[in-house]
């Protein structure tokens, strides 16, 4: 069965909500009723059909919206996607494991036929229909990178390897949660989480990187890490801080239900093959609280993990705000009963 | 965070190289792909024979642009702990074995504006397909090959016939030396330098390139050890409660497996610091035989490398 894809919006009239089915597709991230960071990485393995976990790359009601707001970023902002020179194989693998990925999953949307090095490409909810070289830039439309991911939810950065650290030599990152590309472009692993708090000193960092230096082939892990938005916005980045920044403010008891979304971020990372790069893929997902609030062990449980969420993680996440008050809200639809462990709707 | 992925694959040509190097192409036995792979990357060949067993790193030296099969290369290593002569007496045409996935440890710096390649002996597996690749990807490269005779050196003539004058060959007895302090000389901002080749090889690159004031980051080498012999001794594992005797000719990791403990490794050869394993008590001396671990980590002796260090002394406990 095809999805049906949304005319929705993720700015000005705000029009994105998620259908049922895409509320039970939503990676909700607690698993117990309390968060900390931790080295939270698990094999990226199919998870139950219907989830978000289902495919290696997930394609939902939100595909054909999110790809218009990609291109409206991009047209203002082209620095949002970057990619030094020496990243074009790692390029080239990202677009072979992208549309395999996803003519594979979902072979009504896209199908994909390789023969040899020419390849074509069909992107039905898109209308594309493209015949290429593959290795041969000049018979793409965009660099390869950007051609790919204008074509696919969520954004990528890719990672080179050398002298035994990741370095951030390529992204698209048009739909982040308050870091910027343009600055972080060139850096190592450890310089672009240094504004992480409380990980540094517990050693999270050292252990991912030397987990990640260390990925083979075939074997994708993923993570999920979380934050919250006020409106459905995808590009809540620094550049554009003075667009959404005082959204905060305009938070009130009366509107949390609509207003106030957890965005979790589902971050997959693959080893590419002939670049030895590696890809990490950062998918967000928004939901309004009044959606949570229709999964009852959802809504008791992100009301326990805000009122007990450590203050430097609140900071750093921006939630300072506005959290007693949506604290207070799901306060409501919070009867005390105990959850159970694990992620999934009981 | 486990063991490597394995493929079983099938050996479809064994053909002796030289008279101690056999070469091996696998091909997989369920699937007709093999993962894609980098050049420079190694798989862990995994075999059994009765009493008699393998477990050994080797480069992955065909194409990384032709996945329907692997190949490699065993150097028959003479007082080895018997893994390669296993290989060379038993592994032929036919015998099916087990790899792991592919994992590259000694890739191509893709920022250099020229690569220069150095190869001692069997050294030059790695660099096959990394020739390979950066010919196909019209990279500025060019390869030093060193061996000890004509008959007994592999690949150079096949190197010669598709890199030409981008090969360059040193044999011994010939009296020709690689001219490394002329060739570090005057190369292009940006230039980087590989090695792979025996231990007293790489030093030499490492200590002559470092003196020539090129930059640690510009010089890469692959460096495996074999798990060296030694005395006998028990480990205590404190979380699983047991303790095991490590025989003279096998690594602790080893023979951990053999007691039905799957420890983390990637390289087997003390370089990629995946079987680092914290010491909980150590009456006695490590014998630290790895690339990984610093010097003040290795005299903290809170840590050891189990696929390549030994220990020697009344009582060892590790944290596994
Ligand atoms: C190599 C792939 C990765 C990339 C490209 C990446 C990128 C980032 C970036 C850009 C940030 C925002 C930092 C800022 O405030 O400017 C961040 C935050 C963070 N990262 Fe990573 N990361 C990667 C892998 C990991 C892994 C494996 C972990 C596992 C522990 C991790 C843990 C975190 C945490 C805990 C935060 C703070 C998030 C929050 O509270 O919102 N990252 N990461
Ligand atoms: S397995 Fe690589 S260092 Fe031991």
């Amino acid at each position: 069965m095809g999805l049906m894809f949304k005319d929705e919006t993720y700015r000005g009239d705000f029009t994105f909500y998620n259908s049922p089915e895409a509320i039970r597709h939503f990676p909700f991230p607690f698993h117990e009723d309390k968060y900390m960071y931790a080295v939270n990485i698990e094999p990226h393995a199919p998870g139950p059909k219907g989830s978000a976990y289902e495919f290696p790359i997930d394609v939902d009601e939100h595909y054909v919206a999110d790809m218009k707001d990609r291109a409206i970023v991009l047209a203002e902002d082209p620095l949002r996607c970057q990619s030094l020179p020496h990243m074009i194989t790692a390029e080239w693998d990202l677009v072979e494991l992208l549309m395999t990925s996803m003519s594979e999953a979902y072979p009504e949307h896209f199908t994909l036929t390789r023969n040899g090095d020419a390849w074509h490409w069909i992107n039905r909810p898109l209308g594309i229909d493209d015949e290429f070289t593959f290795g041969d830039t000049s018979t793409l439309r965009y660099p390869p990178m950007e051609y790919i991911t204008r074509q696919c939810q969520g954004d990528f950065c890719l990672l080179d390897q050398r002298d035994g650290d990741l370095w951030m030599d390529s992204g698209m990152v048009t739909s982040q949660a308050d870091w910027s590309l343009d600055f972080d472009i060139g850096m190592s692993f450890k310089e672009w989480h240094a504004p992480v708090p409380l990980a540094h000193e517990v050693g999270i960092f050292d252990r991912a990187l030397k987990f990640l230096l260390a990925m083979q082939i075939g074997r994708p892990v993923r993570r999920l890490n979380w934050t919250m938005t006020i409106n459905p916005r995808l590009d809540t980045s620094p550049e554009n801080y003075h667009k959404w920044g005082t959204d905060r403010t305009t938070v009130t008891p009366e509107n949390v239900g609509d207003k106030v979304h957890l965005r979790v971020e589902l971050q997959a990372l693959w080893r590419l093959p002939r670049s030895n790069a590696i890809v990490f893929s950062i998918r967000g997902y928004l939901i309004k609280m009044r959606e949570v609030a229709t999964i009852p062990k959802w809504s008791r449980r992100l009301h326990r993990v805000l009122k007990t969420l450590p203050p430097e993680l609140a900071a750093y996440k921006g939630l300072t705000r506005y959290q007693q008050m949506t604290i207070d809200w799901l306060a409501k639809h919070d009867d005390g009963a105990p959850t159970t462990p694990g992620v999934w709707p009981e | 965070m486990s063991a490597p992925a394995e493929i079983r694959v099938r050996v479809t040509e064994a053909e002796a190289v030289t008279p101690a190097i056999k070469r091996l192409k696998l091909v997989p036995v369920t699937s007709n792909a093999l993962p894609d792979f980098s050049g420079g990357a190694h798989t862990v060949v995994h075999y059994t024979d009765g009493p008699r067993h393998v477990r050994n790193p080797y480069s992955l030296m065909g194409s990384p642009f032709d996945s329907s099969a692997y190949q490699i290369s065993v150097l028959r290593v003479p007082d080895s702990r018997g893994g390669s002569a296993l290989i060379h007496d038993s592994v032929n045409e036919g015998t099916e074995i087990t790899i792991t996935s592919p994992i590259n440890l000694f890739p191509i710096d893709r920022r250099a504006r020229r690569h220069i390649l150095i190869a001692g002996g069997i050294g030059i597996t790695p660099f096959m397909a990394m020739t390979a690749q950066l010919d196909r990807e019209g990279a500025d490269f060019q390869l030093h090959y060193a061996m000890r005779c004509r008959d007994t050196g592999a690949y150079w003539k096949v190197l010669q016939g598709l890199y030409g004058h981008r090969v360059h060959t040193y044999f011994d007895d010939s009296n020709q030396t690689l001219p490394l302090t002329r060739l570090l000389d005057g190369q292009p901002l940006g230039t980087h330098l590989y090695v792979c080749g025996p231990a007293g090889m790489i030093d030499w690159v490492l200590k002559t390139a470092r003196h020539a004031g090129w930059p640690d980051e510009n010089v890469h080498y692959e460096r495996f050890a074999a798990p060296p012999p030694g005395n006998t001794f028990a480990v205590e594992l404190a979380k699983s409660k047991r303790t095991i005797e490590v025989g003279p000719r096998e690594s602790v990791l080893e023979a951990i497996e053999a007691a039905g403990i799957e420890p983390q490794f990637l390289c087997r050869g003390g370089a990629c610091g995946q079987c680092e394993t914290a010491v909980v008590c150590a009456d006695g001396t490590l014998q630290h035989n790895d690339h990984y671990l610093s010097d003040d980590e290795k005299a903290s002796g809170k840590k050891m490398m189990i696929c390549v260090s030994r220990f020697e002394g009344a009582r060892l406990v590790l944290d596994l």
